[in-house]
């Protein structure tokens, strides 16, 4: 009487694909509808408005023959590199202080983390006062009686990118310290004890049994950093503007520069597709470690 | 006394007219003139515009013409135009009268006689496609000047410049007293500016033509242009101290005499007019600097989107009138700081720059300007370009003036 065959799949759990279905929707028509049509119209002479009028690969050839976007390059390399290896270090470090069962470490934990309650115009105009030479740092050394004291990053073309990256750090390392501090705190401590009875000297533990432990969070970490690097924009448009000169410049400004203001969207759209592949060169080899391996 | 008159009474003739043709109908208007001169030079805008029995709803974006574009293109190709916007006149909204999303406004124009009363001719060709006008100007700001501060100049004891070459000569001077001989702020628009500047008063009008009107990149590879160039080198070696980015803060060096001169549009001088400064004593007004008495039309026009709603396509036609009202149009613009786009106003309260200025439009030594010739591509690409010239020693003369070149010959 009963029919004893199996539910079909596609009805299983139905409540919570119907809920779905509008996340769906917007993932599909949103992100890879729009990166398709971009990348679509970077094979166009649109300036202004959309046209289709494919010009083959002139964008590209364009796009890596202007100064702007090879410096644009260069300094989300610099500027990727510097946050990538620094806010890591620097908040497993401060994770790893606060984790010495400090007191007041709720109020180290708030100060270290205040600056991500602000945003990144924020933090550059902030940090765009302090490194002006004439009210900021190198005034108050200088008032102090040392008076060849000179630090003006964001004056000088050759090292500005390092000017911005300290505000990027001292805005976001409190965040890393955060997660890396969650991740330290889901450390058994059975195996602090273990390591203790084996006269495991401290930083060895954390090198090679906590850290690779803690690898989830690692990821987790990455993931935010490198997403953070690629889009930054809003920081180097209140600390320089770009400048001096052009020696600021990062991709994602280029793109909005060029759509916007320059009127040429078939070069925003074929910069904006080349960070696109940027991060999917990143991604996939990782994803495929990642996933690929477990089947 | 008897033209003030005769205006008013013209005014109120018109303003019946059109309170008898229309009901009120409310036209929003957007523009990017959110500073306290330009909003006050705004207001009259709106209060001719009011008095025609219609209402003016201010749709003011704050931020600058490079925030304001953005939005208000995406609000006509999104489907949701205003009754009317602002925009440089030239080359900014050209193609959205090719899309046709702009209203044609040759009828008004011609009964209005706009050919024959908007001076400089040239001014129109900015607005005109294909024959057809689309766009009304409201002023001509010019970039075509150098403003010096008499203080500086006395505390370095030379003689206040008459031209660039002599500007030039006295910057050790200058130097030597702790002055900036050239205040440069950081933007790229600004340097970019400034050359154009130099290629107009350096190099000459046929020179400036040649190279952005016929896009001739053989020439602007040349000894003409080299001749700039250099000059341009010079303009960066007296401008390499200037710790400032906006073009107001690199102003308010000159007005306070901490820099000897700014190469700056006409707009500069509100900045002179809100610290009490006054022309010819504190400060010092070179149009094309010293060398080539020229001004360059650009400026700000209206455009009108192309409107289903029958009443307010017809206040649109009565705007349109308004801004060249005779009337409209000096109390605007000596408020704004700019020049009328009529010849046939009177501009007594006009002070001693000004005065220079149409003085050079009435013998019309002007010029078309960047925004007019140029698309806005090509002007970002050279904004790139100066930007990094003006602030990178090492980027050779010869070298800026190869990449110059190129952008020259993909011009468009």
């Amino acid at each position: 009487m009963s029919k004893s065959e199996r539910p079909n799949l596609l009805f299983r759990n139905l409540n919570a694909k119907v809920a779905s279905i509008p996340m769906i929707l917007t993932a599909m028509v949103i992100f890879v509808g729009g990166t398709v049509w971009t990348v679509l119209y970077s094979f166009t002479n649109s300036k202004l408005l959309p046209r289709l009028n494919f010009v083959g690969l002139d964008q590209y050839y364009r796009l890596w023959a202007t100064p702007r976007w090879l410096i644009s390059i260069e300094n989300l390399l610099i500027y990727g590199a510097i946050s990538l290896v620094f806010s890591l270090v620097i908040g497993f470090l401060l994770a790893a202080l606060l984790d010495q069962k400090i007191r007041f470490e709720d109020t180290f934990r708030t100060i270290f983390l205040y600056p991500f309650a602000l945003s990144f115009i924020v933090t550059g105009l902030v940090w765009q006062w302090l490194l002006n030479p004439d009210f900021g740092i190198q005034h108050v050394v200088r008032d102090l009686g040392w008076t060849s004291f000179s630090f003006d990053p964001l004056y000088n073309s050759s090292i500005v990118i390092y000017g911005i990256s300290i505000a990027a750090l001292w805005q976001g390392t409190g965040l890393i310290m955060c997660l890396m501090l969650a991740g330290l705190r889901g450390i058994d401590e059975d195996i602090w004890k273990a390591a203790r009875v084996d006269g495991i000297p401290m930083w060895k533990t954390y090198l090679f049994i906590v850290i690779p432990m803690m690898r989830p969070v690692f990821i987790t970490t990455l993931v935010i950093i490198a997403s953070g690097i690629v889009k930054v924009y809003d920081l180097v448009v209140a600390q320089t503007s770009g400048g001096p000169g052009i020696a600021s410049e990062v991709p994602a400004k280029y793109v909005y520069d060029y759509m916007f203001f320059a009127q040429n969207l078939g070069q925003g759209f074929a910069a904006s597709t080349m960070m696109l592949l940027s991060v999917v060169i990143v991604i996939v080899p990782w994803a495929y470690l990642e996933f690929g391996r477990r089947k | 006394m008897r033209y003030k008159l005769l205006t008013a009474a013209l005014a109120a003739t018109a303003a019946l007219q059109f309170a008898g043709q229309a009901a009120a109908t409310d036209l929003e208007v957007t523009h990017w003139w959110t500073s306290g001169g330009e909003a006050a030079a705004v207001a009259e805008l709106a209060k001719a515009f009011d008095a025609t029995g219609n209402r003016w709803v201010d749709g003011a974006i704050a931020g600058s013409g490079g925030t304001a574009r953005p939005i208000m293109i995406s609000r006509i190709t999104g489907g949701d135009p205003m009754g009317a916007t602002q925009f440089n006149h030239g080359r900014q909204a050209e193609e959205l009268v090719q899309a046709g999303l702009m209203r044609d406004l040759t009828d008004v124009a011609t009964k209005g006689k706009w050919t024959e009363v908007v001076r400089p001719k040239s001014l129109l060709d900015g607005c005109t496609i294909d024959g057809k006008i689309y766009c009304v100007p409201v002023n001509i700001h010019s970039w075509q000047w150098l403003w010096l501060s008499n203080e500086a100049f006395a505390k370095a004891g030379v003689p206040l410049p008459k031209d660039w070459n002599e500007f030039v000569a006295a910057a050790p001077a200058l130097e030597k007293a702790g002055i900036i001989p050239l205040a440069v702020g950081g933007q790229a628009w600004q340097s970019s500016g400034a050359f154009d500047v130099l290629l107009a008063a350096v190099g000459g009008t046929d020179t400036f033509l040649k190279v952005y009107k016929d896009k001739d990149a053989k020439f602007a590879a040349g000894p003409e242009v080299a001749k700039v160039f250099k000059a341009a080198d010079d303009a960066r070696k007296m401008a390499k101290n200037t710790n400032v980015q906006d073009w107001n803060q690199a102003t308010n060096l000159v007005i306070t005499g901490k820099a000897g001169g700014q190469i700056m549009g006409d707009w500069a001088q509100g900045e002179f007019q809100v610290a009490g400064k006054t022309a010819g004593k504190d400060y010092t007004c070179l149009p094309g600097l010293g060398l080539n008495e020229v001004i360059a039309t650009g400026g700000d026009a209206f455009y009108f989107p192309l409107l289903k709603d029958a009443d307010k396509s017809k206040a649109q036609e009565v705007l349109a009138e308004t801004l060249l009202d005779p009337k409209t149009q000096v109390a605007f613009n000596l408020k704004k700081g700019s020049l009328p786009v009529r010849g046939d106003v009177d501009l007594n309260a006009a002070n001693d720059c000004m005065k220079k200025g149409l003085a050079i439009l009435a013998k019309g030594a002007v010029i078309p300007w960047t925004d007019q010739l140029l698309s806005q591509d090509t002007q970002k690409q050279k904004e790139d370009l100066f930007a990094e010239f003006f602030a990178k020693p090492e980027l050779t003369v010869e070298d800026a003036q190869k990449r110059f070149a190129d952008l020259i010959a993909s011009a468009d």
